[in-house]
């Protein structure tokens, strides 16, 4: 607009521009530059607190190698389960009259706190048949209850006993319970969003494919699925940034205990707990590098969009 | 005093890309209707878009009255604007709609009501005050937008291709009325179209823009009989003009315009000195379909030239015969009587009218 | 032969109508099936609040749906009374309104500014505060919390308590929250923002408006789905929020319901009683406000991600 003083937009960025950079920017560098001090932040000490974290002394307070390798799992598993199940459940979905029902029936848990979901979950994964709904239809499928918060054992010794090999694997049963929860309460979210592409894919051109004589799977795969994929990348984008910031899932359920750690709950450990700010902020860090190459991506998908507009 | 005066503004977007108006002067009186046409991309809408204040001058001045508004807000130019896509606000209704402006500038409530009122009535729309955009037709919609502009009662209306988003039939009867606004209003308007006839039937004057250049200035007929350049020719006038590209033959008293063997226009004796320097140049030759008549069937008073020439095509329009004709590589359009025998395939004598003929220089592309 | 042709495309046509009639329940069995599936782990916890203390431990609580005679309020009594969730309840009132109000307000101004000003490195600024979205907040939490307790003004608040600023203060949590919503905030805002039409803007302009006027009058009433949709969006994430309230606010008079429940199930961990209806009644609210706004959420996320 002609006319306009040089300062107006300045103004009405202002308190964002303070709020942002005292909560967000500073912080962010201000944590990585304690990543080179020591536990009170008094001392430099280079990169001895990544060094702790590739070294891993202290397994029994803080284990940094689960912590790392859970994460590596939360990121594949999680991820990959949301969005294969909730792109099933898309498809599903528009075929049925009651869509609109059977989606609100599983994004319901996205609308629980995370505390809620852990207690929910710990109800049903009681190791008591009596308690626990899970292993009640254990019982009834004459199995034995697990302690499925609990179990390190790997799933194939746990169920089908058959022996694993003795490396560290975050494969643990466990941990899939964890990741089962992160299903339930995200899948919904998958869903919803990848219902919306769906819709987005205009009907002609499954018309004119199916006249040219193709089958469900290979609409599915030629068309539908290409057509899908920007939608598919914005999920597994929120995703990932999500499944890296888990935090509260895993605390409420179990602390971190039982080699279940993330490094968001270490970092709480060390920070906290331990009251180590200096390993507390380089595995912050080691967050913030997982992260980056999400950011990258987020990023030239904006600039793409601004071009347009 | 002219209401609107242009001088010397250009209006660049990017450093590399050539400007999207230049060097556009233009003086606009009091009262005139006043329309922009051309191609798409022709700058006319920037040119508009300058005077409103919706785009800064890169070089040049605007002037309204004998004000210098180059540097000055839209809202104190003492201007309206008609938006191609009428800009209603969706969630206010009509009355709402209209009055805004009028709210902004903190004029009394009772006036209000009474300028809305008053024209509402010029536009036929009092039984839709309370209703949101939404629950309009095109034409409504259309109207509830000129009245936005009507009750501010500015110096100046601008109106950018205000009838493309209605339906043909819509079109022309909203034309009409657009011009008897004009006429009962008073004020100066101006206007933007990409199509010629909105510009030949509403206009006192017409400017001819393409790439950024204003081409031709003037009335609607003027630009019809006297086009300044071979854009000018072909943009006004619909069927566009024929085109052929012409060489001088013969010499002294005799000169023709030759298109190819045997398809010769002679030249007149008024522009025999004129067109003499220009033996054995290339010229371009232009003349309308209405100038060129089915042999059989020509108007008697006007000098003909006759050639033979092959029906290609042939188009009922009822009235009259559009037929696309050929004569070896050339092709034109010849306007026929409806009761022409041209059929497709057919060899007939079309008669080509002397005066109606305009010569182009092929290389500056002006008339002679 | 195009005879040939059609009679065995028809052939294929009774497979067609025999799979019409049973394809179709392997469809609906699935899709039952996951919703069910889906929604047994939440009636568990529902119906397990209603049952008596003895009863839980003792029976599945499927049993319970058999026999209503067990069912009792006597939990949620119990947790609204004597465990302080009523407070809790209010705290999270207390903590997540204010938050959400502030970063409507703010993010609504900066993505005006983003979406229709015109000024130099918008676009780098704007990236960046689309990129902090992805900020752990854990990270910003040391010095934060160094920052609060170096800032923090002591005294207590009338009615709803806690120091004026910084650590255990109200005001210090809004402020964060606020913070920490903002880059989300104004990602949606701004994509919304930039879709309406431009010639409104020129038409207001032209009509004499001020920016201000613009935002007020015309921007925020066509914005009402993306504004409704980022309420429900902050409300329930500073609602659930556990994280912060863990670090920031340290006094336990002030918690909001999640560090409640949190604490309850470090202590309680097997305490079912006491935890299902507390995180029943944590779930009122979310489930309340989803039901009720589904559509503007749904809408939401669309605004804000799959656009292009």
């Amino acid at each position: 607009m002609i006319g306009r003083a040089w300062w107006i937009p300045w103004l009405w960025l202002a308190p964002t521009l303070a709020l942002l950079g005292v909560f967000l920017v500073y912080p962010s560098v201000d944590t990585v530059r304690r990543s080179f001090l020591d536990e009170r932040s008094d001392n430099f000490v280079g990169l001895d607190n990544y060094q702790f974290i590739i070294d891993n002394p202290t397994p029994l307070s803080l284990d940094t190698h689960a912590a790392l390798l859970n994460n590596l799992l939360w990121l594949t598993m999680f991820t990959a389960v949301c969005v294969g199940l909730g792109l099933l459940m898309a498809i599903l979905t528009a075929r049925v009259r009651y869509e609109a029902a059977a989606k609100a029936a599983i994004f319901v848990p996205m609308a629980i706190s995370f505390v809620a979901v852990s207690v929910i979950w710990r109800f049903m994964y009681d190791i008591q048949t009596d308690v626990g709904t899970v292993n009640a239809v254990f019982a009834e499928l004459g199995k034995d209850p697990v302690a499925w918060l609990i179990s390190t054992e790997a799933p194939q010794k746990a169920f089908l006993d058959v022996p694993p090999n003795d490396t560290p694997s975050p494969f643990q049963v466990n941990n899939f319970a964890l990741i089962a929860v992160g299903v339930w309460n995200w899948t919904g979210f998958t869903l919803v969003i990848l219902s919306a592409g769906l819709k987005s894919i205009s009907k002609d051109l499954m018309e004119a494919a199916r006249v040219d004589g193709a089958g469900e799977w290979q609409i599915f795969r030629r068309i539908t699925l290409p057509l899908m994929l920007p939608t598919i990348i914005v999920v597994t984008t929120t995703l990932v940034i999500q499944t890296l910031k888990t935090f509260d899932l895993v605390w409420v359920m179990t602390g971190g205990a039982f080699k279940t750690d993330v490094v968001a709950t270490l970092f709480f450990k060390a920070a906290f707990i331990n009251r180590d700010f200096g390993v507390g902020a380089a595995l912050a860090v080691v967050l913030m590098a997982f992260v980056v190459p999400i950011m990258l991506i987020s990023i030239r998908r904006f600039q793409v969009q601004e071009e347009i507009r | 005093m002219p209401t609107v005066r242009y001088e010397h503004v250009y209006k660049r977007f990017s450093d590399d890309a050539p400007p999207a108006v230049a060097d556009f002067n233009l003086e606009i009186s009091d009262k005139e209707f006043l329309v922009l046409v051309g191609p798409s991309g022709c700058g006319k809408s920037t040119a508009l878009r300058l005077l409103a204040g919706l785009e800064e001058l890169t070089e040049g001045d605007v002037y309204i009255g004998d004000h210098n508004v180059s540097n000055v807000q839209s809202r104190d130019r003492d201007i309206a604007m008609v938006f191609q896509s009428y800009a209603l606000y969706p969630h206010m209704n009509v009355f709402d709609n209209m009055a805004f402006g009028l709210t902004l500038r903190k004029i009394p409530k009772d006036e209000i009501k009474v300028r809305v009122n008053e024209a509402a009535a010029i536009l036929g729309i009092e039984g839709l005050l309370k209703r949101k955009p939404r629950a309009l037709s095109g034409g409504q919609r259309q109207r509830v937008a000129l009245g936005r502009a009507i009750v501010r009662k500015p110096a100046v209306f601008l109106l950018d291709e205000p009838l493309s988003n209605l339906d043909a039939k819509l079109r022309v009867q909203t034309r009409a009325e657009i011009i008897k606004l004009h006429q009962s209003l008073g004020t100066t308007f101006i206007y933007v179209t990409h199509d010629q006839t909105e510009a030949m039937t509403m206009a006192t004057r017409i400017v001819v823009m393409d790439v950024g250049v204003i081409q031709q200035v003037g009335a609607p007929q003027e630009l019809y009989e006297h086009p300044r350049n071979i854009f000018v020719a072909g943009f006004i006038g619909s069927p566009a003009m024929n085109f052929f590209d012409v060489v001088v033959e013969g010499d002294g008293d005799d000169l023709r315009l030759q298109a190819a063997e045997g398809f010769a226009l002679p030249v007149p004796q008024e522009k025999l000195a004129q067109l003499a320097p220009y033996r054995a140049r290339k010229l371009v030759m232009g003349i309308r379909p209405e100038s060129v008549h089915d042999g059989a069937f020509q108007p008697p008073d006007i000098r003909a030239s006759l050639v033979e020439a092959t029906v290609d095509v042939t188009e009922m329009m009822g009235n009259e015969v559009l037929a696309y004709m050929e004569v070896g590589e050339h092709k034109f359009l010849c306007r026929c009587d409806p009761r022409t025998a041209a059929r497709p395939g057919q060899q007939i004598r079309v008669a080509f009218d002397i005066d109606g003929v305009h010569v182009f220089d092929a290389d500056t592309k002006t008339a002679i | 032969m195009a005879a040939q042709r059609i009679s065995a495309q028809h052939r294929g046509r009774l497979s067609d109508t025999l799979r019409k009639t049973f394809g179709r329940i392997p469809l609906h069995f699935v899709i039952l099936a996951t919703c069910l599936a889906w929604s047994i782990p939440t009636i568990a916890l529902l119906v397990s609040s209603f049952r008596d203390p003895s009863a839980i431990a003792g029976s599945g609580w499927w049993n319970a749906l058999l026999d209503p005679t067990q069912w009792t309020l006597t939990n949620y009594d119990n947790v609204l009374n004597a465990r302080g969730m009523t407070d809790a309840f209010i705290n999270s009132l207390i903590i997540t309104i204010p938050s959400t109000l502030f970063v409507i307000l703010i993010g609504a101004f900066a993505a005006y500014a983003f979406a229709w000003m015109k000024f130099p490195f918008r676009n780098v600024i704007f990236l960046i505060v689309v990129a902090l979205l992805v900020v752990p907040v854990q990270m910003t939490l040391i010095p934060i919390l160094r920052l609060y307790t170096i800032v923090t003004i002591e005294g207590s608040i009338p009615i709803i308590g806690g120091n004026v600023f910084g650590v255990g203060s109200y005001s210090g949590l809004w402020i964060a929250h606020t913070a920490y919503g903002l880059p989300f905030a104004i990602f949606l805002l701004r994509n919304f923002f930039g879709g309406l039409p431009r010639e409104l803007f020129e038409s207001a302009h032209l009509d004499g408006a001020s920016d201000l006027t613009v935002f007020f009058k015309i921007v925020l009433p066509l914005s009402v789905p993306a504004i409704a949709a980022l309420a429900i969006f902050q409300f329930l994430w500073v609602w659930q929020d556990l994280l912060v309230a863990l670090v920031l606010l340290g006094d336990p008079d002030l918690a909001p319901m999640t560090l409640q429940i949190n604490s309850l199930v470090s202590s309680f961990g097997s305490n079912y009683q006491v935890l299902t209806a507390a995180a029943f009644l944590s779930m009122i609210v979310p489930l309340g406000i989803f039901f009720a706004l589904q559509r503007y959420f749904v809408e939401g996320i669309l605004a804000g991600s799959v656009k292009g």
